[in-house]
């Protein structure tokens, strides 16, 4: 499904490689988790796949489902199936969220050829994505993630993701920021969303996500490029032994 | 000794001083009304139209962009004033009264004047008015008196209008819609007071539609709301037009009253939408909105003055504009707090939104205050649409032109919705839509 091939990016204008050759398959159905001491590059590599333009790729390619992910713009990427959870979702003052909600599934149908939502339609699978994810009538009455809490913020991604249906899922750092009882909240509903038909990419910084949401392949990155891949205990060895190790072994 | 130089007038003024020539004889005035016009004729040929070097029209400059002057539209039949309105879509299928402006004039047949007389309200044609014994009393407003060009032009050609009169108490059930409709090019000048007795409400509408052709659209409001009086006004100025639009409010507020005005703009290749707004009374509440839009080479510039002359007010200024194109913006707006205007409590901000390198804004928010104990504020902005947020709703599959509508309806309905007049929000959001679909 994703396939990156010796990624090298830097932020536009600037000298700074910040990825340094990545190389990354996930395929359909698996789950792969990337974990990364702070500032190694998680967040870029997921801004990147979702197209946003302060990034600069100086070379090697990215193939979603074996098309050029890079010539896409970030509105045909979602529509052809990338979701990117934002580490920090942001505020939008003035556009409420029902209505996002609803020009975001029908501008991607729009763009697949399909047909728009019935408000009736619509408002049924907002509602059922809305009680398994606890968030309240009230909260989708705001503009969009104004006012909400950390949780609460992290929460509606993961709402919009349901209601969305992508193929490829990044989550950044969705743990962050989240109690107990939110985080588990969270890893149900992204568990929902697995399925052989659906890879996810899960950006975390600590090992406790993963207890939640069990992936398939653990990688770490470390300044720009992937230093070691191995299965979900790599997760727990790097949660007893820190980054320490990797950080040097890249430098 | 000669101070003033006679001025070189402009081919825009040459045609204005022919058109006063061929039009005087037939408007409405009595002995004084017609004296006063001659003045304000007088004034323009001595100071010519305003322009950049008077510092209210530093930033719109009428003199240099209205390059000639038509004939005053002519009257015309009812069939097709009526025909116009059929096709003009304004407030949509708002339930309210009409009160109907042809080609300048009042037309009674046209006006649901039945209807408002069962609600309190009576009009009056300002042609009758005018030409009565002490006609000028309408002409006179303290504030911007003859010295503004723009009213003097109107002071000059006035061709008629209405005085709507809401008697103590009434609460106007539906709102009132004024709407100018041409026919045939040229000119409209018009003057229209309004009156909300003692604790009577009146929500008002103000629109143009039909064609002017090259001839501008000079309509001066004046607002007189009693004490415990509310009145909002909602003022379209939209459709394309190569023509000017020279709107003026004049307004005084008595005690315990309530004002709310909405400035709406989109199309006019020229806008000038000033107000002035007076409070003589105590405890009074003025709320001043403007949403603009321009792209092209339009100008569209709202100008507003809000006088505290009385203790215990409050006034709320918020205006949006959204420019493209080469477009110009321009806000100015001052709130004036005499001395003894204690308790003043002043809020204006102006916010831009440019869509494009050329666009421009110039903001000019000023606060003039003599007394000691106010709260008054002002502020500032002119910024590009937030690339964070448009990446935001881009990632979620909303393509860039349909995410760039959001963020500006987002922007603009923060005005239109405190504004708060409910059932006019929508319309003017599609207009916005609109807008911005095929400017
Ligand atoms: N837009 C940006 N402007 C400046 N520096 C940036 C930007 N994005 C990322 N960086 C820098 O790139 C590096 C990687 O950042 P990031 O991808 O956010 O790391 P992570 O998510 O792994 O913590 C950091 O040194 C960060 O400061
Ligand atoms: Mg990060």
């Amino acid at each position: 499904m994703l396939e990156i091939k010796n990624l090298h990016a830097r932020i536009a204008e600037e000298e700074t490689e910040i990825l340094r050759g990545v190389n990354l398959t996930v395929n359909a159905g698996e789950v792969h988790a990337i974990m990364g001491p702070n500032g190694s590059g998680k967040s870029t590599l997921s801004y990147i796949l979702a197209g946003k333009d302060d990034y600069e790729v100086t070379e090697g390619e990215v193939l979603f489902n074996g098309e050029n992910m890079l010539d896409m713009d970030p509105d045909e990427r979602a529509a052809a199936g990338m979701f990117l959870a934002f580490q920090y979702p942001i505020e939008i003052p003035g556009v409420a969220t029902m209505e996002f909600l609803k020009t975001a599934m029908n501008a991607q149908r729009k763009a697949r050829g399909e047909d728009v939502l019935s408000i009736p339609d619509f408002m049924k699978r907002v509602k059922a994505a809305a009680s398994h994810l606890n968030v309240s009538m009230d909260m989708l009455k705001r503009p969009l993630n104004v006012g909400f809490s950390g949780g609460e913020k992290k929460r509606a991604e993961i709402l919009q993701m349901s209601l969305l249906e992508p193929k490829l899922c990044v989550l950044d750092e969705t743990d962050s920021g989240l109690d107990i009882d939110a985080l588990r909240i969270v890893s149900e509903g992204v568990n929902k969303l697995r399925g052989p038909e659906r890879a996810m990419v899960v950006i975390t910084h600590y090992q406790r996500l993963l207890d939640h949401i069990v992936p398939d392949v653990v990688h770490v990155l470390s300044k720009g490029r992937i230093v070691k891949s191995g299965d979900k205990d790599l997760a727990l060895e790097l949660e007893k032994n820190g980054y320490a190790d990797y950080v040097d072994t890249a430098a | 000794m000669n101070a003033s130089v006679p001025i070189k007038h402009t081919q825009a003024e040459s045609d204005l001083f022919d058109r006063y020539e061929t039009a005087k004889d037939n408007l409405p005035g009595s002995v004084t009304v017609n004296a006063l016009r001659e003045a304000a004729i007088a004034q323009i040929r001595d100071k010519g139209l305003p322009h950049r070097r008077v510092e209210e029209y530093k930033y719109s400059d009428l003199r240099a962009f209205l390059k000639s002057a038509g004939p005053l539209a002519g009257n015309v039949d009812a069939a097709s004033a009526r025909s116009v309105l059929a096709a003009a879509d304004t407030f949509a299928d708002l339930d309210r009264y009409r009160i109907v402006l042809s080609n300048g004039t009042y037309a009674a047949e046209l006006s649901d004047t039945d209807a408002l007389a069962k609600e309190g309200v009576t009009v009056t044609d300002l042609g009758d008015v005018l030409t009565a014994e002490d006609g000028a009393r309408v002409l006179s407003y303290p504030k911007t008196g003859p010295t503004d060009g723009i009213v003097a032009l109107n002071t000059a050609f006035v061709q008629g209008g209405m005085v709507l009169e809401v008697k103590d108490g009434a609460e106007v059930s539906k709102p009132v819609e004024l709407v100018h409709v041409a026919e045939f090019a040229g000119a409209q000048v018009t003057r229209n007071r309004i009156v909300v007795g003692k604790g009577a409400k009146l929500r008002l509408l103000e629109s143009f539609v039909g064609d002017t052709g090259e001839g501008e659209i000079n309509a001066v409001f004046d607002y007189d709301v009693a004490d415990n009086a509310v009145l909002a006004a909602t003022r379209l100025i939209v459709g394309r037009t190569e023509a000017a639009r020279l709107l003026t409010t004049t307004a005084r507020l008595g005690a315990e009253s309530e004002l709310r005005t909405l400035g709406f703009i989109a199309g006019p290749r020229f806008t000038r939408n000033q107000q002035f707004v007076d409070f003589t009374g105590e405890n009074s509440e003025a709320k001043v909105y403007g949403v603009t839009m321009a792209g092209g080479r339009d100008l569209a510039d709202q100008t507003l003055i809000v006088d505290h002359a009385v203790p215990h007010c409050n006034s709320r200024e918020f205006f949006k504009t959204v420019l493209d194109g080469e477009a110009r913006g321009v806000y100015q707006g001052r709130i004036n707090v005499a001395q003894h205007a204690q308790k003043t409590d002043g809020e204006m901000m102006t916010q831009a939104l440019l869509l494009s390198e050329e666009a421009e804004m110039a903001n000019k928010p000023e606060l003039e205050i003599f007394a000691d104990d106010v709260i008054c504020a002002h502020g500032a902005t002119s910024g590009q649409i937030d690339e964070d947020l448009l990446f935001y709703l881009r990632a979620r599959g909303i393509p860039e032109d349909e995410a760039k509508t959001l963020l500006v309806l987002a922007f603009l309905s923060e005005a239109i919705e405190e504004y708060g007049e409910d059932d006019v929000t929508e319309g003017l959001e599609a207009r916005v839509r609109d807008w911005l679909a095929g400017h």
